[in-house]
This record gives C-alpha cells, structure tokens and sequence, in this order.
C-alpha cells in the first residue's frame, strides 16, 4: 500500500486539459506491466487516482501516463515538473490480451480520454503487425482540439491501421467527420466473424459502441472493455471499485462484454 | 478434543482465568457497561463485567434492564463488534518526508497490542473469520490487520439469552461457538450454582486451562461432568429457539439478482436516511477510503486509511457523479453486497446476523424484513 517515488523525467501537454507524464524509478527496476493496466499515482499531499498506462511495454523507457485534468488530484498532477517526484503503486488490474486476436481482425474503439489507455494496446499490436489481419482504429472525441496523440495517430496510418476518426463537434474549418464514434462501427473494414474489439471510453459510449459491434456481428465474448470506478487501493481491499460481484480493480478493468453487458443494463449498480 | 481438559469455573475461577492471561501479558478486553450499553473495554476484574444486566432490542431501539440474576453475559451483541481493535476506524498507512524534489516514504509501523477477547459471540467469531477471509487471504493482504489477528487469544461465550434483532440460527453463525476460539465458556446459571464450563478450541487454549488447574483454588476450578455438560448443551438449544429474527436465506443470492430492480428498494429508499449506522456498526463491513494529510509547508505528508460506508455519495464518485446517487440504489448496494455478491466474492454469505444494523438503524429498517417484502412479491 505504499507509493513508491518516480521522478518526472518529461512532460508533455497533449490538449488544453490533457497532458502526459514520463516517470521513472528514483531507485530499484522500472514498472513492468501489461497493455491495459493501471498503476494508482500519487502527488503527495494531495491524493491518489487510478491511471492507465499509455506508453508502450514492450520497449525499455520511462512509464507514461496521460491524464485529464478534471480534478483535485489530476491537477495537482498537471502541475508536476520535470524533476518533480510523484508516487506510484501498482500495477494494478487485468490487461487486454492483445494477442488473443493473433490471425484476427482487431479493433479499437476509443472515446476521449479512452485512447490512452487502449495506446499500449495498438503499439503491441503495431510491434507484431504481421500476426494480425486489419488493424482498425475508431476514435471520437469532443472537438478536433481534443485530438490525442496526433503525431501516432498519423505514424500508426502509416503502419497499415485503418483509422476513423470522428468529433462530436467541428468548427467549419474541420474537413473530418461530425458524430458519435458509433456511427463509425458500420462503415469500418473488418470481418465482425473474426474480430476481437476493444473498447475504452465513458460508460455510455462503451455501452452504446459494444451493442453497435454486436449489431455489426461481433460476439459479445470477442468484444473487452475497460470500465472506470472509484478506487481508493487498487487491490480489491478498499470496497469502492465494486459491480455488483466484480472488484473492478482487481477483476478489471478489462472485462469481456460478455461478462458485463447484463450488469450495465442496470442502472446505478 | 477430548472432553476431559474441558473444565467447570466458578466466577471465582474466571477471575482467575482473567489474573492468568494478565500474567501472560494479555490485555484482557472484555464487556463492561457505558453510557447505557454494553461497551469493550479492558478489564482486570469480573466485577467489571456487567452483573445481572439484560438488553432489549429491537428495531431502532436498544435498552439496556436489569435481569434479577447474577448473569455476568446475560445480553447479546452491543453496538461495538471486536472489528475496531483488529481494523482500526482510522489507521496510518505511510508518512513521506520531502527533501527537496525527493520524497522518502516510509510504511507505518505496525506494533500490535496482545489482546485477550472476553466474551466473543458466535456470530462474532464468525464475523472475524469473514475478515480474515476478505483482509488476508488476498493477492495484496492486509499487513495491519494480519499483524493485529496473530496477537488475539478469543474466550468466546455461547449466548444465552439472544437479542431482539438476533438471526444468527438463520445464518448457521450462532448461537454456540463452533470454532475461532482458543476457549469457549458457557455461563450456568442453575441450582447447581453460579458456574462455566469452559472448552478449549486450540491447544493453545487447552494449555491455558491446565495452567489454570493448577493456579486456582480447588472449588473455583473443578473437572466438568456429565450433568454440566448437558446443562451446558441446553443453554444454547434453548437460545437457538429465541432467535429475535429470521432470514430465510434459500437462494438468496439469486433472489436478490434477479430483483435488481424491485420496487421495495425504491419503498426502503423512502424510510432510509442514509446515515451509514448500519454499516459503522457491522462486523463485517469493510469498505475504507484514505485521506493523504500533509503539514502547511509541505514537507511531511501522510496518508491515513479510514472506514468509509457504500451509503455516502462519494463513494461512488467519479468525474461527472457519483455511480450510485440514489440511495435506492445505495441500500441495495449494501444488501446486495451483503447477502449475495459476498457469496460470489469470498463463498460466504457477508451477514453473520447478528441484527446490529438493524437495532442501530434509526429509521428501524430492517434487512430481515426487506428481503422478505422482495421475496413475497417477486417480480
Ligand atoms: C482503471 C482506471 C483507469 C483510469 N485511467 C485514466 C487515464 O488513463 N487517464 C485519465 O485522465 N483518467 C483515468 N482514469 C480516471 C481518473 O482516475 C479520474 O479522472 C481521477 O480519479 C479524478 O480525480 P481528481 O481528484 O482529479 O478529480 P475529482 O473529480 O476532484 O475527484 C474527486 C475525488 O473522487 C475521486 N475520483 C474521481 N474520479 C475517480 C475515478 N474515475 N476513479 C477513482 N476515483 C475517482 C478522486 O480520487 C478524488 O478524491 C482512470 C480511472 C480508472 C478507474
Ligand atoms: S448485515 Fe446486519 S445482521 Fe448482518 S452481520 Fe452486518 S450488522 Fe450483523
Ligand atoms: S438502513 Fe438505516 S442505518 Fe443504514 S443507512 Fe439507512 S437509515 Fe442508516
């Protein structure tokens, strides 16, 4: 339960209110972790919150996280310079499995903020390109201002993803699509019999995309999100992350939809 | 165990018992009577054990009366369970001293009392197997608590005269102690005179007794007989059959799934001021939030774990709101939780029934009577 001290050895300012932090141990091995998982940060003094890692895991380098400043404790985060030392535990919860979709179609679907955490993700995928079949990027968000990751996003074109994206609203001088990152899933190129989906982003929007991939013919149990809770611990001991049965921090984030799809026809559970 | 360690105490004895594990270096903690309730407290005297007094509950009420015997643990469950000595309301997880950009962090020592539980009840014993379960035997265990539960000796007592909320025959939790002890009395009260007899549960608590054998005079620690042993035998069949409540629990954790959206949580909304008493008082509850505190210049900071409750808003706050702002859905959270995800979770039911939450409740509700509303009118 005790943070452990990771010096901030770079920042970048990804949006007006997004911004990335690359960490590394002040002592002892660098964070091993799984695309998907999610290390409980610390600014001391302040609090802790649950974040995704967004950097990649299979190449030597500081930890990345980009976070969205929302709050007390992402602002003080914000606020963090190079040099600065911020606590991390973890890492915490269940990853995407990539590699289930080997021989498949894989797709992702991304609302806002949800981009970050599905980037480990798309960079596994990336570094074993020839293992899958299309590579399918869906990503919708508030106005082009929002854009996350825009110099990747362009690179990961370049490696054969097919990549939609769409705002929720554009100023005239956006050329780009207008509307829910939903109305994406029908007109992408993927085979929904030989697809494994990913889906990261505010509760409604995963909800609302799993049924349009399920509309599309993708089964529930090829379809994995990743769902957000309160969490004070990050190992199942706190209480705050429950759904119902699941501890959302230790059973998840990832769950198949499968799984969850009756739950989150409940509301307020 | 054989029953031949098992032994017959006169109060005379028990106060022996107490002088023992005092010399044994435990702090013995046991019941004494505060404020009008039954209250834990360290003791060195059966005098400070509450003499001849009974209680009275019900829902949203409890009273304390005088029973007109000598009955030393003639009550059931006070509000307190034994859950704030080995899960501490509020506890020190680490402190952090800055240095510059630096920050040393350093875990909170943890360097547990040696507490003697007097007077344990079943539903009790079986609350801290709970906790063990849920605390311990975890990915990422609970130090603290772990380092608390190894330095316990538990004198349990079969309940005698159950509680007005009392459900524990319903829960197979009560009211005889069954296991979680190192020594179980059972409080006689017959012509045969005031006595225990007392029955070891682990070696450890056998050792004791043969310690005492030794120690106590004659007359105040004697070999225990047939009669006693049957007397003893039907002190708890007698309690099992004046169980305040009941809870019939078959298929509950079904039940309570597929009415999720049963409009008795909207009607228990209505009565509920979600106060969070029930969960405070629960021996099971275990949900805790943390506050990071730091001094005004910033350079020492420390976080502290405290208990935190499923009724509170916040709890299930996210950006944008919380999960479950409708207490609707917060009551079923917590009954839900309780009486069927804790199945799945840890393959016990999270109710012990011991009816705290239901006589602290100020709005008396209680979680007996609500299941059965679901049940009578399922959808
Ligand atoms: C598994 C997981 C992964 C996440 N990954 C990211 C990510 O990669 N990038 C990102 O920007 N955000 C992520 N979040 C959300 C992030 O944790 C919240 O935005 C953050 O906790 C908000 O805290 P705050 O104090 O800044 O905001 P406030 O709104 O001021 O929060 C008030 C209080 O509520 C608590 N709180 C609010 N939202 C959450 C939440 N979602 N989870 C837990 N506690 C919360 C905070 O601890 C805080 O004490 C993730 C959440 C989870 C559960
Ligand atoms: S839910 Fe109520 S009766 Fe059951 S263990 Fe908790 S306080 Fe006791
Ligand atoms: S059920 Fe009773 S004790 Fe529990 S929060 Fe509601 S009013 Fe308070």
């Amino acid at each position: 339960m005790v943070p452990r001290p990771f010096r901030l050895v770079g920042r970048r300012q990804d949006t007006t209110d997004t911004f990335t932090v690359l960490l590394e141990p002040t002592e002892g091995d660098p964070l091993g972790f799984v695309p998907g998982q999610f290390t409980m940060l610390s600014a001391f003094g302040v609090g802790e919150v649950p974040v995704s890692v967004s950097g990649a895991a299979h190449v030597a380098g500081p930890l990345q996280h980009t976070v969205r400043d929302v709050g007390a404790v992402t602002h003080a985060l914000s606020r963090a310079s190079v040099g600065d030392v911020l606590g991390v535990r973890g890492p915490y919860g269940t990853g995407w499995d990539v590699a289930h979709g080997h021989g498949k179609d894989v797709v992702f679907v991304a609302g806002g903020i949800g981009l970050a955490p599905l980037r480990p993700a798309v960079l596994e995928v990336l570094s074993h390109r020839d293992r899958y079949r299309r590579v399918v990027v869906l990503y919708g968000t508030r106005s082009p201002d929002d854009l996350l990751f825009a110099d990747s996003l362009a690179d990961w074109q370049g490696q054969g993803v097919e990549l939609l994206v769409t705002v929720d609203y554009g100023p005239p001088s956006w050329a780009g699509r207008v509307g829910l990152v939903t109305t994406l899933i029908p007109r992408a190129g993927f085979d929904p019999k030989y697809t494994l989906a990913f889906v990261c982003g505010p509760e409604v929007m995963m909800r609302r995309s799993a049924m349009a991939l399920v509309e599309r013919g993708v089964t529930p149990d090829s379809i994995r999100v990743s769902l957000e809770r309160n969490m004070r611990c990050g190992v199942g001991l706190c209480g705050h992350c429950q759904f119902r049965e699941l501890f959302i921090c230790v059973d998840g984030p990832v769950l198949s939809y499968a799984r969850v799809a009756g739950l989150l026809g409940y509301r307020e559970v | 165990m054989d029953n031949s360690s098992e032994m017959i105490l006169r109060v005379a004895g028990l106060q022996s018992l107490i002088d023992l594990l005092r010399a044994q270096a435990w702090v013995v903690v046991g019941p004494t009577v505060r404020d009008g309730a039954i209250v834990h407290a360290p003791i060195e005297s059966v005098d400070q054990l509450p003499r001849g007094i009974g209680d009275l509950q019900d829902g949203g009420s409890y009273r304390l009366r005088q029973r007109g015997d000598e009955a030393l643990f003639g009550y059931s469950v006070g509000p307190q369970g034994w859950k704030s000595l080995l899960f501490p309301s509020r506890e020190l997880l680490w402190s952090g001293q800055r240095d510059g950009a630096d920050v040393a962090v350093e875990p909170a020592v943890v360097d547990p009392p040696r507490l003697a539980l007097l007077g344990v009840r079943s539903c009790d014993l079986h609350a801290i197997a709970i906790h063990d379960r849920v605390l311990t035997e975890r990915a990422v265990p609970d130090a603290a608590y772990a380092a608390r539960r190894d330095n316990i000796f538990v004198v349990a007592v079969t309940c005698s005269d159950p509680g007005g909320t009392c459900f524990c025959v319903s829960m197979g939790t009560g009211p005889v102690p069954d296991r979680g002890f190192d020594l179980a009395l059972t409080e006689l009260l017959d012509p045969a005179g005031h006595r225990f007899l007392v029955v070891p549960g682990t070696a450890r608590g056998a050792q004791v007794l043969d310690e005492l054998r030794a120690l106590a005079a004659d007359e105040a620690a004697m070999p225990a007989d047939e009669p006693d042993r049957l007397a003893a035998r039907d002190v708890g069949a007698q309690a099992a059959l004046r169980m305040g409540r009941a809870l019939d629990v078959d298929g509950i954790r079904d039940l309570l799934y597929a009415n999720t959206e049963h409009p008795q949580w909207e009607d228990v909304a209505s009565r509920c001021l979600a106060c969070t008493n029930c969960t405070l008082v629960c021996p099971t509850c275990f949900c805790t939030s943390v506050d990071d505190v730091g001094d005004l210049t910033g350079s020492t900071t420390e976080r502290w774990r405290v208990w935190d409750s499923c009724f509170n808003t916040d709890f299930s706050y996210l950006h944008g709101g919380s999960v479950r702002s409708s207490v609707s859905s917060r009551y079923r959270q917590w009954a839900t939780h309780k009486l069927a995800s804790w199945v799945d979770q840890f393959g016990t039911s999270g109710c012990v029934g011991c009816g705290r939450c239901i006589t602290w409740c100020p709005a008396a509700i209680d979680i007996t009577a609500e299941v059965a509303a679901i049940r009578s009118r399922e959808d």
